[in-house]
């Protein structure tokens, strides 16, 4: 067993584990974080996407003692702690951009990073920049005004 | 899925990376940014049992441009080529050719050392570096050595690199030329069915998945250099190559998006 220590959600957490442990089972399984979906198990969908020192990755693709000494957030960190929702949460509410709900931490974390990388994102560029991100509803649509809007509003 | 077992190193330099893999033999694996590696051992296609981790080795993170050479430390993850204005300004082609690569994630974690050393044909930035003419400098425990992008690939997932050797950095001339990259797929996000890099205005040509490695396209070449048009050029571009039959298109559609894909590529890089 190796030992990590991950700043998670702005609280710093130590854990053993084994090296093959994923970061995704880390945040589930160790430390009670069951936000973070896994969803294709082979690096292609994205529900497991959190942000690794504030840029998105998916958290099936990393084992957890590459994250040690990392500031990982999880979709369980984006609301304030009164429970306002994040610009990004607000705006998939607003919009309505989920359906089954499996996808959605995943889309949201992609989303908030991808509007802090690229700005001035149009259609376009959201469309391409979330295709690492899977909606098996389909429910696209939704989700491209629901990033556009938060990405209008400052919403990184 | 979970991959199996094994024992994990931390590389505190680059010494002690080689000094680590001289230890452990070929039973060991460098991990960078883990983005092939790291599904291969989830489906159990690799099973190393030691990782030698050398994604913290932040000094090997740059991109440094001079004397008509852009150098690049072999950690640089594909976002920062993406965003780098000096890339942009140096090879713009290989800014370009990393901002197509998988999807943001996987950028921001994935590596030019590793993605050329892993040597996937259906890769982007291994063509790229080819049709560049790039140079690859690898360090292994009798000291370094620069190897010609041409040289570096030996089949599928080969390369010359000796089981103790790790890239540092790689190297392209400054300044892409007339250049163009062609990608073709069918998902978003997936790999290339057949890509085609052009660079130096079609001195440069190499093909993406025609074959166990990234190819130079050199009848291709060669006869943009003897002043044919770009049609022409193009219609050597399978010439000679074994692409893969696969699920996505057999050789026959591969030799033709060669072809296809080439005389777009050349046009775009300036070939009339």
């Amino acid at each position: 067993m190796t030992a990590v220590t991950l700043t998670v959600n702005g609280t710093e957490r130590s854990l053993e584990v084994e090296p093959r442990t994923l970061l995704v089972h880390a945040l589930r399984d160790d430390l009670g974080l069951t936000g973070t979906n896994v969803g294709c198990d082979s690096s292609s969908c994205g529900a497991c996407t959190v942000l690794v020192d504030g840029q998105s990755a998916k958290s099936c693709t990393m084992f957890a003692v590459q994250a040690d000494g990392a500031d990982i957030t999880t979709i369980e960190g984006v609301a304030d702690a009164d429970g306002t929702l994040h610009p990004m949460q607000q705006a998939f509410h607003e919009h309505h951009a989920l359906q089954c709900g499996y996808c959605t931490p995943g889309m949201v974390m992609a989303a908030i990073s991808l509007v802090d990388e690229y700005p001035g994102l149009d259609e376009g560029g959201v469309r391409h920049g979330l295709e690492g991100n899977l909606c098996r509803c389909t429910g696209y649509q939704n989700i491209v005004d629901a990033v556009l809007a938060a990405a209008g509003s400052g919403g990184d | 899925m979970i991959p199996a077992a094994f024992d994990y190193e931390v590389a505190e330099s680059v010494d002690h990376a080689i000094s680590l893999l001289g230890e452990h033999g070929d039973d060991a694996k460098l991990l960078a940014g883990g983005h092939s590696l790291i599904p291969m051992m989830r489906y159990r296609l690799a099973t190393p049992s030691v990782l030698v981790d050398v994604g913290r080795l932040d000094d090997l993170r740059y991109i440094r441009t001079g004397n008509g050479t852009v150098s690049i430390g072999a950690l640089t993850r594909h976002s920062e080529l993406e965003h780098s204005a000096a890339l942009a300004e140096a090879c713009p082609m290989l800014a370009s050719v990393a901002a197509l690569v998988g999807d943001p994630a996987v950028r921001h974690r994935g590596t030019l050392g590793g993605t050329i050393a892993h040597a996937d044909p259906a890769s982007d930035l291994p063509a790229a570096v080819l049709a560049l003419g790039g140079t690859i400098v690898a360090q292994g425990p009798g000291g370094s050595r620069e190897i010609a992008a041409t040289d570096f690939f030996t089949g599928y997932f080969e390369s010359v690199l000796a089981d103790d050797e790790m890239i540092t950095e790689v190297r392209v001339p400054a300044g892409s030329g007339g250049w163009n990259y062609q990608k073709f797929n069918r998902r978003a996000q997936d790999w290339a069915i057949v890509g085609v890099a052009v660079a130096g205005g079609g001195a440069g040509v190499s093909l993406v998945n025609m074959g166990s490695t990234p190819v130079r396209a050199s009848g291709v070449e060669a006869a943009v250099a003897g002043g044919a048009s770009a049609a022409e050029a193009a219609a050597v571009a399978a010439d000679g190559l074994d692409p893969p039959d696969d699920l996505n298109a057999d050789a026959e559609y591969r030799s033709h998006l060669a072809r296809v894909l080439t005389e777009r590529a050349l046009n775009a890089a300036g070939v009339a």
